[in-house]
């Protein structure tokens, strides 16, 4: 207590952070249309380098993942990553999408920010997206015979679910 | 002849037992499955879902108005603070002009929630270490704001109170008169917490050293609320991005950097005291105007992708939105405080006995249905 702090902290403008990152990785996408945040869409292959550099450099330091949300864009399944900086207190967020519908899978990256073990089982377990390295990938909510993945939006379940 | 214990990966001297879903430390229908050698915990591994609901998958077909009245089914200690959650997502969304009162109004509840959330975790934080007394007194003070809130909202727990666009219906006449005396009362009685538990010699063995989180664990682990400003994380929404009145009052962001149980319970009390002191700032101060603004019958999001943060009793609650621009959601995300604080646990009781745990779990402040959405 009696710490005095500065709550108006701004890190980098949007401007400066896609500067930034795409002299990392030129195939990039960046966004800021229709979302208050800087969106990056990245290849479920370069996931795992992006983000730990995200973390560990001294200019970014995203070390706080406060969500982490499996989303089922109709053709694509991924991953929607929002990151804040607790040191500079700029955010981001960072998208990632694969095309297979059958056996997704992407990199966890749970050795970077520990949430992510249980964000990326619930994700798994409501979207059957399956992340490399996970520690201890099994279902979160649902029991291990639950067949299909609910939160997908071609899940059918005509006995449980209230169809208006 | 071969033996299950054989099968099993255990250690000849490791067993596990189940904690829960039906024990009272475990605080609704949580079961924990525990590898212990002795008394000493090896592992704590959260076996969930026995009350998930799917709100997030009822969102999808769920008008916005109707997603409010779920949201109070998640962390049901905070129901005012997850509605107005959702409504600020919504009135962001449309760019809706909130006046003055209905964010003072909406403040103000707001800490009322957190006071009310913060005596019922105080006393049954003391009754799972063994003092029965602390239910009673805690209970005694929750009763009053719980009678406001019938009183202005109808509804004692899940309010319902907030609505895209403003208040369901204005304050009742008794609303202000009521509140300073819960202040007044309250004032005496929250120094009596300190003189019954927080001195105590045995409780203070209990809970100082026990169930230690560094600061860089705590931001790994997306820790948030009181278990993330006992370990000197300052995480507290209201301070960093301020929404309804909180930008217009003064108040302290608790921190503490010792990171165990003690730091987490004397977050909480401190807490209330700053509760207190917005609403005596606010209280005398409501603006006049209108409690809501028109909206239309069918809300429509416009396309693209909201994010709102607010800070409930429990830490951060985050509501991701992304609308097709219809009257449904196309994915709605609730990022509950209680589901990143609960994936810690394994992490802080690993080492410790069966009691810290309960110790530990106690300040973690687990309402279980915010982690079974």
């Amino acid at each position: 207590m009696g710490l005095t702090k500065d709550y108006k902290t701004e890190g980098m403008t949007n401007e400066a952070l896609q500067n930034l990152i795409s002299s990392w990785n030129p195939e990039l996408e960046f966004s800021e249309e229709n979302s208050q945040f800087l969106n990056i869409t990245v290849q479920p292959e370069g996931l795992h380098q992006l983000m730990s550099q995200l973390k560990s450099n001294n200019e970014t330091l995203f070390d706080y993942l406060f969500c982490l949300s499996g989303v089922d864009w109709g053709e694509e399944l991924g991953v929607v990553y929002h990151l804040e900086s607790t040191t500079y207190r700029h955010t981001i967020v960072v998208k990632v999408q694969t095309g297979d519908r059958e056996t997704p899978t992407l990199d966890s990256v749970h050795d970077i920010w520990a949430t992510a073990d249980f964000h990326e089982r619930e994700v798994f377990d409501f979207f059957g997206i399956k992340f490399n390295n996970h520690p201890n990938l099994k279902r979160l909510f649902l029991t291990e015979d639950w067949v299909g993945f609910p939160l997908r939006k071609d899940y059918v379940d005509e006995i449980n679910m209230v169809i208006k | 002849m071969e033996t299950t214990a054989i099968n099993n990966n255990f250690k000849s001297e490791e067993y596990f037992i189940n904690m829960g879903p039906q024990h009272p430390a475990t605080h609704g229908v949580l079961r924990l499955l525990l590898t212990i050698d002795g008394e000493i915990i090896k592992k704590v591994e959260p076996d969930l879902g026995y009350i998930h609901r799917s709100i997030e998958k009822m969102s999808e077909r769920d008008s916005y108005q109707q997603i409010v009245h779920l949201t109070d089914r998640m962390d049901y200690l905070s129901s005012h603070i997850n509605n107005e959650a959702v409504c600020l997502t919504v009135e962001n969304a449309l760019q809706l002009e909130i006046p003055d009162r209905v964010k003072v109004i909406r403040t103000i509840i707001g800490e009322l929630t957190r006071i009310a959330s913060h005596t019922l975790w105080w006393g049954v934080m003391g009754m799972d270490v063994g003092a029965l007394t602390t239910y009673f007194y805690g209970f005694r003070d929750r009763e009053l704001i719980n009678d406001i809130f019938e009183e202005t909202c109808g509804a004692r727990l899940t309010m319902n109170y907030n609505i895209p666009g403003g208040l369901m219906f204005d304050i009742h006449p008794n609303f202000v008169k009521r509140v300073k005396e819960f202040i007044t009362h309250f004032k005496t009685k929250l120094p009596e917490y300190d003189t019954l538990l927080s001195g105590n010699v045995i409780f203070q063995k209990r809970t100082k050293g026990v169930g230690i989180l560094s600061k860089e664990d705590a931001i790994s682990f997306g820790a948030s609320g009181p278990v993330g400003r006992g370990s000197g994380y300052s995480c507290d929404v209201r301070k960093h991005h301020p929404y309804s009145a909180l930008d217009k009052v003064k108040f302290n962001e608790v921190l503490r950097t010792e990171g165990d149980t003690f730091a987490r319970y004397a977050v909480r009390i401190e807490e209330m005291w700053e509760s207190m002191s917005i609403i005596e700032q606010l209280i005398d101060n409501i603006p006049e105007g209108d409690h809501q603004v028109a909206t239309n019958a069918v809300i429509k999001l416009p396309k693209g992708e909201y994010y709102q943060r607010v800070e409930t009793a429990r830490g951060e609650l985050g509501v991701y939105v992304i609308s097709t621009g219809t009257k449904n959601p196309y994915r709605l995300k609730f990022r509950s405080p209680g589901f990143s604080n609960l994936s810690l646990l394994n992490h802080i009781a690993v080492g410790g006995k069966i009691g810290d745990l309960v110790a530990s779990m106690a300040t973690l402040d687990i309402v279980v249905p915010d982690i079974d959405r």
